[in-house]
């Protein structure tokens, strides 16, 4: 059955790959069709019908348009020029089709191991193995890995089913939903890891994956930009990650899960000699490790990637930038939860970047004007609330957060998508404004998620997110009492700027009438998916609240994750006041934003007018990108060019064979003919040189 | 165990070819054509008389197999032959890749057929014995004569530079191959014997080691290519045409890591131990150095010749850390760059026999018009980058893994190698396959053809196969590479006790 779960979502993205390949192919010929009428050109593309010609139109079209037409789904003319490949709908019916079944099999896995304890390791066969370096390809279940699965595979599917509506003018239907399997299926890879390298494989496997969809519509420079930047700063998360495997490895001598956890404990108190500094061996394992992490979950340092991102179709923002991959570093470090309770100093560095996050991104959420934009920042930040949780040692509630946060945060990005569906591909939301009226079941489902989203009462992330908060306050990590005041400001932060998204985009006076006139709901491909994640946004939160927090976790997540044993029990004894804290906070951000764009819609102005600095310090995103560019960007390409000039061109070419050319030259110049003259040199030394060697042999020393 | 001389067969076969192409009669369009076909089936038979070498290959023998040897110039220079599990896959690679260079070269080679396809058969003769041969002056001749075809091949073939690159491949290789001479000499002079096997189990007094060490060095450092003797690659693959490029990035640059693997490391054990650092030390220097100048190219080709010397320092660092993982993990690193900086030279080779031009800036957009060659080009492009799924993944990985233990900052500078590769790599298929097309010259560019796939479609294969499935290569090469390692750390205990006394 694991089989199953992991290996449809692979088929499904090879049977649409293929029909994406010969429908691509199909629609244009082949060198081989040159080769047979090469005179006739004009009469090979007259008998290969219109297609061509048509193809060519759109493409030089598209390309003058691009830059401009800030589109974000195939909803526009010019992409309708294109004719569908042939077998859209099969593709898109085979891979939706094969992820249902793998999403019911994974509900039927969860209660089969969450509930009846049937855990179990399946190998498959070897991938790698060089002397004491064995590693496997295996699948392994356990809790951890069985709530991963519903999670992977319920948003997926329906994501696939969403974007059967969203994605239905767009000519490359096949790629897209290959694509989309394809990530899938890394993600299973990802989750079902029982050593460190298929975990990687996984790993980097989201990431080609995520660089594919980022950058779907390949015509965009900037969503090329963006795929580009995903993968290059995930790459950078993934240097400190491949280097945490080696140091594993060098430690304890496997890659497989079983045998690391058992040997950390033989590790304590180790040291690595780190460039002559003598570092904590486990410590330094883990901070590599946490690095990997850092890079797929967009935190601190290393989150500029996630809000580019947004360049790719809406659905691949739900599915990979909001429900699953992002949350990847989340898992690991669960995963790894043995290594990381053994290292206080790691655990502590994790709540940092994790509060930092949290807080950071909220700051930026404030003032950005993009739908998608806000979402992704809010999805940072709240990934920084799972990382809290993990190190106050509470892993179980940094999990709940990642399940209650998948169907809240995939809901708001789809429901975002039905929105910029509705406004014909206006993401910005000051065009926006009174949608309530035009698309009242978006509306709906939107605030439902916003409810959630920001803790209000009996929606799912209430549950969640107050007991990360919890457990901050009641951890003994030294970050603890910052991580509890930044969570809890990030909980207003967050409550203010979701309710401005809702606000400016549902309420007040329609910013573009003609847009607004036209808004009409979204097809029933889309909004059947919504609904079903709108249940699961209020669902998710109550029923499972035993599992994840409290007493029940150890029972149902028993050898999966290695708890710090005192943490429920110090988050039973919080002060009730300081428990209300957080829903004060929340109401305080709805106040405030209802004051801001409904009751006084001139003070938001006003305020960023007066404070000019700040405000362009948020917009501009603490100006992150800049500095990178100013610090990587810009070095990287000059010492590059500096390297190739002067290091290869100058220093070694000049002194080496140039310098000694012309020197030869000189000498040599009309005695031989260029052309040939070396070539005849050197046959002729090596000649030289081999009839010295055998008479040497034959008459000297060697002819005894 | 043979009854027949297979790997005499395996060596010679391709001279044979090149025999009967030469005494085709005329030089017209049927000559041409029969000039094509011979070498195209000389080089599919000599690959299918390999296939026999792997079949019979006993993987768990750690010593020579098929061994043959008869008297040959002198007493003491004999002609011996035989592969290990070191060898061999190398000889196989050379074989399987031939064909590809012949059907690569059909349409674009118009000019003088009958002796470009004469100087690659003899080349292959030249390149399966320089892996094969277990005596230093056969081992030498065959080296040293690979070059010889090599270039012809740029030198008649190539691009508008040609001669420039040619003189500057000279230069560079002159120097070492007299310096190997003279090692070899010295070799001769202590041990009284020019036999591989021999002189791999006799122990060479430190001072000849570091000298010999260091001749040998200059010569296959030239080859690997190392820093800071590289600069011959890029121009050498700018200039050469299509099929050039493959065999000298695939083949000819794998010429240096075996020689280190078959000479350095067990012949100078004290040596290579006492080097380590530096070749560490120029290693990540060509990781970091090479791609970051990658990033900046302009060419086509010269990108992926600089990416290649980025991966070959990923080959000296892992020979060089002395560990299983780190050998092995060259060895399987430099089949892996075979196939796919191969690959990648044959995807540059089909754009330029359409637009005649390498040039980034000339392309862009070609995804519209080219979805096969996207895919294709794609596969390749993360197998450079070494994307976990493909074969660049596995050497890679186990370098960085065998070097970690030895040498912590060698492997936490080299690792960086992961960041840069995946920006230029990336930064060359956005510019080439995405974005819209614009160049109107594009406009009526056609996908790729039957016989391009017939090129690409296996390889595309055997990077899939080899990155999820490594363990035909790791397997073959398992027990000689565990030899290896386990002689050169006995020799570094018992040898350096030894010289202690």
């Amino acid at each position: 059955m694991i089989q199953a779960i992991v290996f449809l979502p692979l088929i499904g993205a090879l049977l649409a790959g293929l029909i994406a390949i010969f429908g691509a192919h199909a629609r244009n010929p082949s060198g081989d069709t040159v080769d047979h009428h090469d005179l006739a050109h004009g009469h090979d593309t007259a008998s290969h019908g219109t297609t061509p010609v048509n193809a060519d139109a759109a493409v030089i079209h598209a390309s003058h348009d691009e830059p401009m037409a800030h589109d974000d789904h195939g909803h526009d003319d010019h992409h309708a020029v294109e004719p569908p490949a042939v077998g859209s709908r099969a593709a898109e019916l085979i891979t939706t089709c094969l992820l249902i079944t793998s999403a019911v099999l994974s509900w039927i896995t969860f209660v089969d191991v969450g509930f009846m304890h049937h855990d179990a390791r399946i190998a498959l066969f070897p991938w790698i193995t060089s002397g004491d370096l064995q590693v496997a390809w295996s699948l392994r279940v356990d809790t951890l890995t069985a709530v991963m699965l519903v999670v992977v595979t319920t948003v997926s599917s329906l994501v696939h089913f969403y974007s059967i509506g969203y994605m239905d003018e767009d000519p490359n239907r096949p790629r897209f939903f290959g694509y989309l399997s394809l990530f899938t299926f890394a993600m299973l890879m990802l989750v079902t890891a029982d050593n460190l390298v298929q975990l990687f494989f996984g790993w980097e496997g989201v990431g080609l994956a995520s660089y594919l969809l980022i950058g779907f519509w390949y015509q965009k420079p900037s969503a090329n930009a963006a795929a580009i930047k995903a993968f290059v700063v995930n790459r950078v998360g993934d240097f400190g990650f491949a280097l945490g495997i080696f140091a594993v490895f060098a430690l304890i001598g496997s890659t497989d899960f079983e045998t690391i956890f058992a040997g950390a404990p033989g590790v304590v108190g180790k040291t690595i000699d780190f460039f002559g500094w003598q570092v904590d061996a486990l410590t330094f394992t883990c901070l590599l490790l946490f690095m990997g992490a850092m890079g797929k979950s967009a935190q601190f340092l290393l989150h500029t990637w996630l809000p580019d991102a947004m360049e790719g179709p809406t659905p691949v923002s739900a599915l990979i930038h909001a429900a699953t991959m992002v949350t990847a570093g989340v898992f690991m470090v669960a995963r790894l939860s043995p290594l990381f309770e053994l290292s206080p100093t790691a655990q502590a560095v994790v709540m940092f970047f994790g509060a930092t996050t949290a807080f950071f991104a909220a700051t930026i959420g404030l003032v950005q004007n993009d739908i998608k934009r806000i979402v992704a920042y809010s999805t940072c930040s709240q990934l920084g609330y799972m990382f809290v949780a993990m190190g106050a040692g509470a892993y179980s509630v940094g999990m709940f957060h990642l399940f209650t946060h998948a169907f809240f945060k995939a809901l708001l990005f789809l429901g975002s998508g039905s929105v910029i569906y509705a406004m014909h591909h206006e993401q910005d939301i000051r065009n926006m404004g009174g949608l309530w009226r035009k698309i009242p079941y978006t509306f709906t489902v939107m605030c439902i998620g916003t409810l959630a989203l920001t803790g209000f009462p009996l929606f799912a992330g209430y549950f969640s997110k107050d007991a990360i908060i919890e457990s901050a306050y009641a951890s003994h990590n030294p970050f603890s009492t910052y991580a509890y005041l930044l969570t809890i400001a990030a909980a207003g932060l967050t409550s203010f700027y979701s309710w401005r998204l809702i606000f400016k985009t549902f309420f007040g006076e329609p910013h573009d009438r003609k847009h607004y006139e036209a808004a009409h709901e979204s097809p029933i491909w889309m909004l059947i998916p919504i609904g079903i994640l709108a249940v699961g946004s209020i669902a998710a939160g109550y029923p499972f609240k035993e599992l994840f927090v409290g007493p029940g976790a150890e029972g149902f997540f028993r050898e999966s994750l290695k708890m710090n044993p005192h943490i429920f029990e110090d988050m039973e004894q919080m002060p009730n006041l300081l428990g209300y804290l957080p829903f004060v906070m929340m109401a305080l951000g709805l106040g405030v934003s209802y004051l801001f764009y409904i009751r006084r819609p001139y003070l938001p102005e006003a305020l960023a007018r007066s404070q000019p600095g700040l405000y362009q310090f948020l917009l501009n995103k603490w100006y992150f990108d800049e500095l990178y560019d100013l610090i990587f960007v810009r070095p990287a390409k000059w010492i590059g060019r500096f390297l190739w000039k002067f290091g290869d061109g100058y220093v070694i070419d000049g002194f080496g064979p140039d310098g000694v050319s012309a020197w030869v030259l000189d000498v040599t110049r009309n005695v031989v003919r260029l052309q040939t003259g070396y070539l005849y040199h050197y046959a002729f030394a090596m000649l030289i040189g081999v009839a010295g060697l055998i008479t040497w042999f034959m008459f000297g020393v060697g002819g005894q | 165990m043979t009854t027949w001389p297979i790997l005499s067969v395996v060596t010679f076969l391709p001279l044979v070819g090149a025999l009967l192409v030469y005494i085709l009669p005329g030089d017209d369009d049927a000559t041409r054509r029969n000039a094509r076909w011979i070498a195209l089936w000389t080089t599919l038979i000599t690959f299918a008389v390999s296939v026999i070498l792997v079949l019979r290959f006993d993987p768990s023998n750690p010593d020579f197999q098929f061994v043959e040897r008869s008297p040959w110039l002198a007493s003491a220079i004999t002609y011996h032959m035989g592969v290990d599990g070191i060898s061999l896959p190398f000889v196989i690679l050379t074989t399987a890749l031939m064909p590809f260079c012949i059907v690569a070269s059909w349409k674009s080679v118009t000019m003088r057929v009958r002796e470009y396809m004469m100087a690659f058969l003899v080349l292959e003769t030249l390149m399966v014995g320089t892996f094969s041969s277990l005596d230093l002056v056969l081992f030498y001749l065959f080296f040293e004569g690979g070059l010889i075809p090599m270039f012809l091949i740029i030198g008649i073939w190539g691009g508008p530079r040609r001669v420039y690159a040619s003189f500057k491949f000279f230069l560079y290789t002159f120097l070492g191959s007299v310096l190997m001479l003279l090692a070899i000499m010295a070799l001769y002079w202590n041990a009284a014997t020019t036999d591989i096997p021999t002189l791999m189990h006799t122990a060479v007094p430190r001072s000849l080691q570091t000298w010999a060490w260091l001749a040998f060095f200059a010569s296959f450092a030239v080859k690997m290519p190392m820093w800071p003797v590289h600069t011959w690659l890029p121009d050498a693959h700018v200039e050469a045409p299509t099929a050039a490029s493959v065999i000298l990035a695939a083949i000819m640059l794998k010429m240096g890591g075996y020689g280190f693997l078959r000479f350095s490391l067990p012949m100078f054990p004290l040596a290579s131990h006492d080097f380590a650092p530096l070749i560490f030390s120029l290693s990540t220097i060509a990781i970091i150095y090479t791609s970051l100048v990658a990033l900046m190219q302009e060419d086509m080709k010269k990108l992926i010749a600089y990416s290649s010397v980025a991966h070959m320092g990923f080959v000296t660092m892992g020979i060089f850390a002395g560990t299983m993982q780190g050998v092995a993990g060259g060895v399987f690193q430099m089949i892996s760059h075979g196939i796919v900086s191969g690959a990648l030279f044959l995807c540059v080779g089909i754009v330029y026999d359409r637009m005649h031009t390498r040039e980034i800036a000339a392309y862009g957009g070609l995804v519209n018009r080219m979805p096969l060659y996207a895919l294709v080009f794609m596969v390749f492009t993360m197998a450079n980058v070494g994307l976990p799924g493909t074969s660049g993944f596995i050497g890679e990985f186990m370098t960085l893994l065998g070097t970690f233990k030895v040498s912590l900052p060698t492997a936490f500078f080299a690792t960086t190698g992961v960041i840069l590769s995946a920006a230029y790599a990336l930064w060359l298929y956005r510019k080439v396959v995405f974005g819209a097309l614009v160049n109107p010259s594009l406009a009526t560019i056609k996908d790729l053809t039957f016989r391009e796939c017939l090129l690409l479609v296996p390889l595309v294969a055997l990077t899939i196969l080899f990155g999820v499935y490594p363990k035909p290569v790791l397997d073959m090469s398992a027990a000689s590479v565990q030899q290896l390692v386990a002689n050169y750390s006995h020799a570094l205990t018992t040898q350096a006790a030894a010289l202690v006394q």
